[in-house]
């Protein structure tokens, strides 16, 4: 991309820098080799064995364990989190690429207002709404159930501010008229010509919304005391507080964060491309 | 000039009601109810063992919150946990970024790719992982500075803090670094064209031409790291269960949940609303400061 005569002094400083990246990319690999090396040990190694060195590789026992543990509820975790941050975040992002486009496309009386209100709600932190929530769902028996944490999840202002801005990039206005013209109804229209267009934006969407969820330990941790409605955060979490006491469960904390964050990360790697749109908009504008 | 149309009254509402309904409903009406909680207090009748009723109270909860020694410690952790963390997390991504977007740099996907990785895993996740790497018993780190003659002690009282921004930079720093090189990316080429002709090495493009430009991108990702700071919650609550030196009180997001656990909903409400506060004004007043400096 960028191309440059190489000038003496250049060979320095590339070496400079070569170091300086290495670096960092060491630090950012360090906790992850370090979980990957203690996930295969057995408990008793983890004190007494250098912890970037492998010992006796026990990865499978050690994932029986994690399994079979207090009735196996690790699996109840992982389901219980892919509801509140898949099923959530895809719900969240038909949503917002309804609002969004809407807004984008549709002209209509106090529509700046509604999107700056949304705007608004991009700097409320969200750790602020859990405990007022936490107060009304308690008045209406909603404390304590899947709901509790499913249905705050779904709202994304954030997400809606994306579709506006993709939608306007990405739909001409030309192609929503002659679909009118064709005699499609608004709703046809969208799902059928403009949800297409929209798509590589929606995945970007869906993607921060699935971050947003699967990173929110305090709105779950207020609301939930049943076990087995936990996420995995607040799962692992409990059983990290439980380590003084029964040692034995350290390795399944240690195996059940490799487990539930290896595939997220081969994921988000996988679709790098989308987060790079997501954030070059979001940014710009 | 964007044009747009006009549909129908009904067909808006459905386009905008399944939005609308459940973010009025899960944010904006949490923000009143807080509010309005806020303004509340518990009374009792006739003395201690009295009957117990809720009445108007004014702004009671708030002078609360501001006399307590434990709300102001727990502002004044994470006011200096931001004014070092921030800075530094965010000049290590801005300088990551130009180098990706240097010539000078090979195997770029490989950094790109390793910085951006932590975004993946959950605060809760990365604290429980870093705690290993800082307990004395199990931390391969510990040892290898043990051999080289440092005793550190990640968990004391003086430390912990920084522990918790280390935790935090490790998670954020590839995050802040993309949002900064999608923003280089779509520099146009010529522009350093022209100023290479000009005679600019690649030091000066960097700080005097690409800074400048991505500069938006970079107030943004103050901004939401401020948010985050402000919210701080999961990095201190897992050290806290390997570290003696945080109390249930140690940042305002922990002491309005341990506030709230006490069953005293009123006070903890009320330090929510200021937590917004702060976070709001913060926010603005950072945005309004930058874009007056630039001349907007």
């Amino acid at each position: 991309m960028n191309r440059q005569p190489s000038l003496p002094q250049n060979r320095v400083s590339r070496t400079a820098v070569m170091a300086l990246m290495f670096v960092l990319a060491l630090y950012f690999l360090l906790p992850l080799y370090f979980l990957i090396v203690a996930a295969t040990k057995p408990q008793g190694d983890l004190a007494s064995t250098n912890g970037l060195v492998f010992s006796d590789f026990q990865l499978m026992d050690n994932l029986h364990t994690l399994f079979t543990v207090n009735d196996g509820i690790f699996a109840r975790w992982i389901l219980n989190t892919v509801v509140y941050a898949v099923l959530g975040a895809a719900v969240g992002t038909l949503i917002s690429a309804l609002c969004g486009y809407a807004l984008a496309k549709f002209r209509f009386r106090g529509r700046e207002f509604l999107f700056s209100v949304i705007l608004g709600g991009v700097l409320v932190p969200s750790t602020a709404l859990a405990l007022p929530l936490f107060l009304l769902f308690s008045k209406v028996q909603l404390v304590n159930t899947y709901f509790a944490v499913f249905l705050p999840s779904i709202v994304s202002p954030f997400g809606v501010y994306l579709a506006r801005i993709f939608a306007n990039a990405a739909v001409p206005q030309e192609l929503i008229e002659s679909a009118r013209l064709d005699g499609a109804g608004e709703f046809r229209t969208f799902f059928s010509v403009s949800f297409k267009l929209m798509s590589p934006a929606l995945v970007t969407i869906f993607l921060f919304q699935f971050v947003g969820i699967w990173n929110n330990f305090f709105l779950p941790m207020v609301m939930l005391q049943k076990e087995s409605l936990f996420p995995i955060t607040l799962g692992l979490f409990t059983w990290n507080g439980q380590t003084a006491r029964t040692p034995v469960i350290q390795e399944s904390v240690i195996a059940g964060s490799l487990v539930s964050i290896v595939p997220v990360i081969i994921v988000f790697i996988l679709l790098q491309r989308f987060w790079r749109t997501g954030l070059a908009a979001g940014s710009l504008k | 000039m964007r044009r747009g149309h006009r549909p129908g009254a009904g067909t808006i509402a459905a386009f905008l009601t399944p939005f609308f309904l459940p973010f009025v409903l899960f944010y904006l009406v949490p923000i009143g109810y807080a509010l309005w909680q806020s303004f509340l207090v518990v009374r009792r009748s006739g003395g201690q063992y009295g009957t117990s009723y809720t009445a108007f109270g004014g702004f009671e909860q708030y002078v609360q919150v501001f006399q307590n020694d434990e709300f102001w410690a727990s502002i004044g952790r994470i006011g200096m946990f931001g004014i070092v963390q921030v800075p530094v997390m965010l000049f290590t991504a801005l300088v990551m970024a130009l180098l990706l977007d240097s010539p000078l740099l090979k195997i770029k996907g490989f950094f790109r790719t390793t910085a951006f990785m932590p975004y993946a895993v959950p605060g809760i996740i990365a604290a429980i992982m870093w705690s290993y790497l800082y307990s004395p018993q199990l931390s391969p780190v510990i040892d290898l500075l043990n051999d080289i003659g440092l005793h550190p002690d990640f968990l004391g009282p003086g430390a912990v803090l920084w522990s918790a921004a280390n935790i935090s930079t490790w998670l954020w720093t590839g995050y802040n670094m993309l949002i900064m090189f999608s923003a280089l990316q779509s520099i146009p080429q010529e522009l350093y064209e022209a100023a290479r002709i000009d005679g600019a090495g690649n030091w000066t493009i960097a700080w005097r031409i690409k800074v400048p430009i991505i500069a938006p991108s970079i107030v943004m990702t103050t901004v939401f790291s401020i948010i985050g700071t402000l919210q701080l919650y999961s990095e201190p609550a897992v050290l806290r269960q390997i570290s003696s030196n945080i109390s249930s009180t140690y940042t305002p997001n922990m002491l309005a949940y341990s506030v709230a656990v006490g069953n005293n909903y009123q006070q903890a409400a009320a330090i929510s609303v200021v937590i917004a506060v702060i976070t709001f004004v913060l926010s603005f007043g950072f945005m309004r400061l930058t874009s007056k400096k630039a001349g907007l």
